[in-house]
This record gives structure tokens, C-alpha cells and sequence, in this order.
């Protein structure tokens, strides 16, 4: 009973990160129209920055937490500005064409110069103990990383659905044309919502340093699984890709009881059934993927 | 008659001008003017660090320092050294193998890490009649089922891991075991040689699970929870690389050492310490064929290895090095390349050299019998440079770190 009580927290765990990418990749959807294919690459440069701001300057977790992810954030500005933007107006392929080579260039670019083994990083000396939970001691880090996660989701979705900005981005998402014509400058807000989808993913980063292996494809594989959990929330769906990234966490880690090998399985198994029985998401609407 | 003796005696002049060595006699007959090697492995994924590109590196090292202690023309042609990317795929290296092979004429493939794209080079070389020198696949497969003519296992396999780790920690108190492992050919087989090491040494494994491979999730808390409420002595990870360092990683966070169940590393190279910390593996004690440090002439070889790639060697870099360098000397003393004569030589020769040490080819299974080692991770404030990672323990005997030929399965096909 224990043994399942804590699969469970390693469940949310792994579910956090999975909504903290799929919340970003749910932001960028939702207003841009773009599938970032680079949301993994950009989490691995979160992890990456972390180090480096710790190896050659000293800077350690906490700054961390907030010096990277607006770092990459603005470097994610800068991509949406210089290439992304170009491609609006196209067939979505070109988007994911675009990304998924820029995930190659970001991957390759990291392994030149830091080979892919990976780096060492510890966890910050305030959360580096473990509080005594009867089986194991569980590591307080990991209940950090919980906590801080859905701190940052609920304000996420609070920004979006309660606050003016987020009424906005949300017009702007289900009616572009209609909020433009009731004189809102919605392309003004384009840069800044991807930049902050990409901060969350470096923010996913930098959370994930001291727990995995620092390395150039560590964003690699990840990103699959928001993509599931994207779909599984709906397409776009703030709500939709919190739920269902803790959600998929949780049942992955409580399959995984059963056999391991279910851990990798299950967010796709869900995916199916929910396209299946649900084609828009969980939490989404068939309008909002038109 | 008279030319043939004044030829062998400017032979033997050159030679002596050269400095070559004993039995420096005429240059090899090659069959196409030309030795190609051909060296196979991992150049952009999860092992491209502990071989790779490097190791490509270590073997025209050998081809040059070979030269140079035997002459220019030693071989009797050029020494050419190509070099491919398998992608840890079997299907990849089966293609590139028979490319090399056919079209650009290798007479010998080194290397290939991944034991699934390793035994498909092995069926390449047997059904080629060429040479395969495997340094970095561990599963003893290539020695005993897959076994054949024209295939050699050089530097380590599962059996050698486990003698070394598994005996040792069972012999010092760590009697019971859970063991992990990554679902394919290397950690089932690695499973089995420490399941029967631990079971010989007085121990028990109370449990073992696979582990998914690849693991996209990098995520082994669940392995460890288990870990933690199976309570064994010893967790012996059989993970590899990146794999390895996440078990490694999470096993500190759990704090399973503090419940006193102790981490057994199956397979460790020094790029795994780089990427976890020496610190974060300090006490651990493994098994290796080789350490850089371990003595004055590996320690000549590391610095020269150093100065051409930043780094020193992994003993898989080393032993590419060593392969290079007998597959050569035997071509030597063969006086040809022909693949038959060149296995002739290889089969029941000893030998010692800076990676190998009371080497004898096994003609029965081509296993590369060699001392292994015991060694312990230091903890960063005794290490002397970066790369000072470990020290050896002890030394299991060449004899006893080789699985018996009874146990191998091999029936040589003559």
C-alpha cells in the first residue's frame, strides 16, 4: 500500500513536467496555430542553461529558476520574430517542418560542444534532504517539484481565464478576425505568447536538472509524450493539458507497478481511447481546432 | 636466388634503420596493395562518447605508432582506416559491414558497440570470410552461440563484468540481490552472467526486472521504490550509459544507501562518471578491462590520447588501439592479409601489451582472455585531474575472468 501511495507521488512528479510542456505547447497552439516541434530541444536548453549558469558563473538553482527560463523565453521571442512568423499563412506542415529542423539544429549544436553523455547537477543544498515517508525517504526535491508545479499552473490558468490579458489571448485563439475587428491589435500578442510557451519549457528544464541526466537529447523523447498528453487534454486547452499531464503521469507510474514496461505505453493507449471516444480532448472543444 | 637474399638483407637493413623490432622481416603480401580497416560504432547517439569518433582516433594512432616502430612499408602497402555510423542499429551495421567488405575491401571491422548490431556483424565476417575484432559489445553471444571462424572478442563481455562485480560485492557481504536491467540482448544477458556469479559466490537475487529500452521517460523511480520495499543488500543496475546515469542519479535522490542497500554497477566508463559526478559514485566498486591511470605504460598512452582529442581514453578507446595494433602484427607475421593466415596467427597467440595483459586468443571460442579489474571510484578530493576517477582494487586473473569454454556453447567450425 505504501509502495503504491509513493508510485503515486512519482506519478505526479513525472506528471508536472508533462504539463508544464504541455501547457506551453497548449499556450503556442492556441493562439499561434503552430505545433513547436522545438518545445523538447527548448527544455533541454533550460536544463543546459541551468548548468551552465552554475558551472562558469556560480549562479546556482534558485536564480536559475527564474534567469533561464526568461533568457529562453526571449530567445524564443527572437526565433518567433526572425522565422516562425514567415510561415503563418502556409500549410501547418511547414511550421512542423520548421521546428523539427530547429530541434535537430539546437540537439546537434549542444552535442558538438558537450558531447552527449551528459552533465552533472545537483539539487539545491534547501531541498537536497528527504522526509521519512515509511518505505523510502522521498526526496523533498521531488516534492518541490509538485508543489512549484502546480503553483505555476494555477496561475497560469488564472492569468488566462480571469485577468484581461488572458480574455484577449483567449478571443484571440477561438476568433482572431472578430477581435480584430473590434479593434484589439491581436499580432501584438503573438510574440509574447510564444516567447512565454518557451519559457515554460525551459522553466521544465531547469526543474529537471538535478533529477535526470543533463543531456542534448533529454527534451528528445519527452517531447512525444506532450504531444499525447496535448491530445488527450484538447488540442489548445489550457485545462485540458494540466489535467491530462498529471493525469497520464499518474497512470503511467501506477501501471508501471504492473510492469515497467507499461510506463511507456500507457500515454499512447490513453491518447487512443480518448480520440476514440472523445476526438476533440478531454477539455476541448471541436471548434477551437478548426 | 641471389636477389631474393640481397632483398631480404635490405629487408633486414631498413628494419634495423627503422628500429624495427625482432622478426622486422620482408613487408607483408597484401592482396589488393593496400590493409583497409574499417572501424564501425556510434557516432551521434547514446554510446558515441565511450567509442565513437575517438575511438577512430586510438586506431590511426595505432596505425601510425605501427609505422613507426616497423617502418613505412612494414605491411608491404598502405594502411587505410575507414569509419561508420551504425546508429546502434543492427540493420546498419549488417549494411555497412557488407559494404566495407565488398566494395571498399576491408580486411578487418573493429570496434562495433551495441551487441544486436555486433552479432550482425558477426554473421557478416563468417559469411565474407573476413575479420571482426569486436572491442565494445559486451554479450558473450559472439563467443559462444554466434561464434565463428572469422570473429575475435576483444577487451570485455557479461561474463567478465559479472566475476569481477558480481563476486566481489556477493563476497563482501552483499548477499542478497535485486537486480534491474535494460530489456534487450546486452542486459538480458548481462542479468544471467550476475544472476549465476551472485548464486556462486553464496548470494541470492531475490528479484529481478527489466527495464523498458530505450527509456523515453528517463524515469526509474518506480524500479527503486521497489528497491526500497524489497529491501535487498545490493541493487545491481545493469543499465548502460545514459540509462545508467539517471538509475544513478535517482538512486542518491531515494537515498537507498542510507537503508543500507548498496549500488552494484555492472558496466561504468569514465564518460558515465564524467556525467554523474565523480563524487556522486564515489565508493563504487566495478569491474573494468583497463584504467587509463593503472600504470606508467597506460599512462603513456593516455597523455598522448589527450593531447590528440582532449580527453582520456575510455578503455573501449584503448582496446580499439590494442585490436588495431595485433590485428596489424599478426598481418605482419603472417606475411598477407589473407583472412585464413591471419586468423592462423591470432589463434593461440600471447601476448601482453598496454591494454592487454597475459593475453592469449582462445582458438576454441576467439575469445581475447586477458587480466581484468577490480576498480573503486574515488571521491573528487583524492583525484589528482579531471579525469582521475578511479583506482584498481585488484586484478582477477586472466584465467578466471574468462567464461570456461565448457560453459560457451562454441563448436568452431573449422
Amino acid at each position: 500500500m505504501e509502495y503504491v501511495a509513493l508510485q503515486l507521488f512519482n506519478g505526479l512528479v513525472n506528471g508536472a513536467f508533462y504539463a508544464l510542456l504541455s501547457l506551453g505547447l497548449a499556450v503556442i497552439f492556441g493562439v499561434l496555430r503552430v505545433v513547436n516541434f522545438a518545445h523538447g530541444a527548448l527544455y533541454m536548453l533550460g536544463a543546459f542553461a541551468a548548468y551552465l549558469l552554475l558551472q562558469d558563473f556560480g549562479v546556482g538553482f534558485w536564480v536559475a529558476l527564474i534567469v533561464a527560463p526568461i533568457g529562453i523565453g526571449i530567445a524564443g521571442m527572437v526565433l518567433e520574430r526572425l522565422l516562425i512568423r514567415r510561415l503563418y499563412g502556409l500549410d501547418p506542415l511547414y511550421n512542423f517542418l520548421l521546428t523539427f529542423g530547429l530541434t535537430l539544429m539546437i540537439q546537434d549544436g549542444v552535442r558538438l560542444r558537450y558531447g552527449l553523455q551528459g552533465q552533472p547537477y545537483p539539487a539545491p543544498a534547501e531541498l537536497a534532504g528527504s522526509v521519512s515517508a515509511g518505505l523510502v525517504a522521498y526526496p523533498t526535491y521531488r516534492l518541490f517539484v509538485i508543489a512549484f508545479s502546480i503553483v505555476v499552473c494555477v496561475a497560469v490558468w488564472y492569468v488566462i481565464e480571469r485577468t484581461r490579458l488572458g480574455m484577449i489571448v483567449r478571443a484571440a485563439t477561438e476568433r482572431p478576425e472578430l477581435t480584430r475587428a473590434l479593434g484589439i491589435n491581436v499580432d501584438r500578442w503573438v510574440t509574447p505568447v510564444f516567447g512565454f510557451g518557451v519559457a515554460l519549457a525551459a522553466l521544465g528544464g531547469v526543474l529537471a536538472a538535478p533529477m535526470r541526466n543533463v543531456s542534448p537529447l533529454m527534451g528528445s523523447e519527452l517531447i512525444i509524450f506532450a504531444f499525447a498528453v496535448v491530445v488527450i487534454g484538447g488540442m489548445g486547452s489550457i485545462a485540458g493539458a494540466v489535467v491530462a499531464g498529471f493525469l497520464v503521469g499518474v497512470l503511467a507510474s501506477l501501471a508501471a507497478i504492473f510492469n515497467p514496461a507499461l510506463e511507456n505505453v500507457i500515454a499512447f493507449a490513453l491518447m487512443a481511447v480518448v480520440l476514440l471516444v472523445r476526438p476533440a480532448g478531454l477539455f476541448g472543444s471541436l471548434e477551437a481546432r478548426s | 636466388m641471389k636477389r631474393t637474399i640481397a632483398g631480404s638483407l635490405v629487408g633486414l637493413l631498413l628494419a634495423a634503420a627503422c628500429g624495427g623490432g625482432p622478426g622486422g622481416g620482408p613487408p607483408a603480401k597484401l592482396t589488393d596493395g593496400k590493409l583497409v580497416i574499417a572501424v564501425i560504432n556510434d557516432q551521434s547517439g547514446v554510446y558515441a562518447d565511450l567509442s565513437g569518433k575517438n575511438a577512430v582516433e586510438a586506431v590511426n594512432m595505432a596505425v601510425e605508432d605501427f609505422k613507426a616502430k616497423y617502418g613505412e612499408n612494414a605491411l608491404g602497402g598502405k594502411v587505410e582506416v575507414l569509419t561508420a555510423d551504425h546508429q546502434n542499429k543492427a540493420d546498419v551495421a549488417q549494411q555497412k559491414a557488407q559494404e566495407f567488405y565488398e566494395r571498399s575491401n576491408a580486411d578487418v571491422i573493429l570496434d562495433v558497440p551495441t551487441s544486436s548490431a555486433a552479432l550482425a556483424i558477426a554473421d557478416v565476417a563468417k559469411a565474407q570470410q573476413k575479420l571482426y575484432l569486436n572491442v565494445s559489445a559486451a554479450t558473450t553471444v559472439l563467443t559462444g552461440k554466434s561464434c565463428n571462424k572469422y570473429t575475435f572478442h576483444y577487451a570485455y563481455d557479461t561474463y567478465m563484468l559479472a566475476q569481477g562485480t558480481g563476486i566481489t560485492v556477493t563476497q563482501q557481504g552483499g548477499k542478497s540481490w535485486y537486480i534491474i536491467y535494460p530489456n534487450y540482448a546486452f542486459g538480458q544477458d548481462m542479468e544471467s552472467s550476475f544472476r549465476q556469479a551472485v548464486i556462486a559466490a553464496g548470494g541470492t537475487v531475490i528479484q529481478s526486472d527489466g527495464s523498458p529500452f530505450p527509456n523515453t521517460t528517463g524515469d526509474f523511480s518506480s524500479l527503486l521504490l521497489k528497491a526500497g520495499s524489497l529491501k535487498p543488500q545490493v541493487l545491481g543496475a545493469m543499465q548502460a550509459g545514459g540509462d545508467l546515469v539517471n538509475v544513478v542519479k535517482q538512486y542518491n535522490e531515494f537515498k537507498l544507501k542510507d537503508q543500507n542497500i548498496k549500488l552494484a554497477v555492472g558496466l561504468l566508463f569514465d564518460t558515465d562518471i564524467t556525467a554523474l559526478g565523480q563524487d556522486a559514485l564515489a565508493g563504487t566498486v566495478y569491474t573494468t578491462p583497463w584504467l587509463w591511470n593503472m600504470d606508467d605504460q597506460s599512462k603513456a598512452f593516455a597523455d598522448k590520447f589527450l593531447k590528440r582529442t582532449g580527453i582520456r581514453p575510455t578503455f573501449a578507446h584503448a582496446g580499439n588501439y590494442s585490436a588495431a595494433w595485433q590485428y596489424m602484427d599478426a598481418v605482419r607475421r603472417a606475411g598477407s592479409d589473407d583472412a585464413d593466415a591471419v586468423v592462423k596467427q591470432l589463434e593461440g597467440y600471447k601476448f601482453s601489451d598496454f591494454f592487454i595483459r597475459n593475453g592469449f586468443v582462445r582458438p576454441e571460442d576467439h575469445w581475447v582472455q586477458h587480466d581484468a579489474l577490480i576498480a573503486q571510484v574515488k571521491p573528487k578530493s583524492e583525484a589528482k585531474e579531471t579525469f582521475d576517477y578511479s583506482k584498481v582494487v585488484s586484478t582477477i586473473a586472466a584465467e578466471k575472468a574468462s567464461r570456461p569454454l565448457s560453459e560457451a556453447g562454441c563448436s568452431m567450425p573449422k
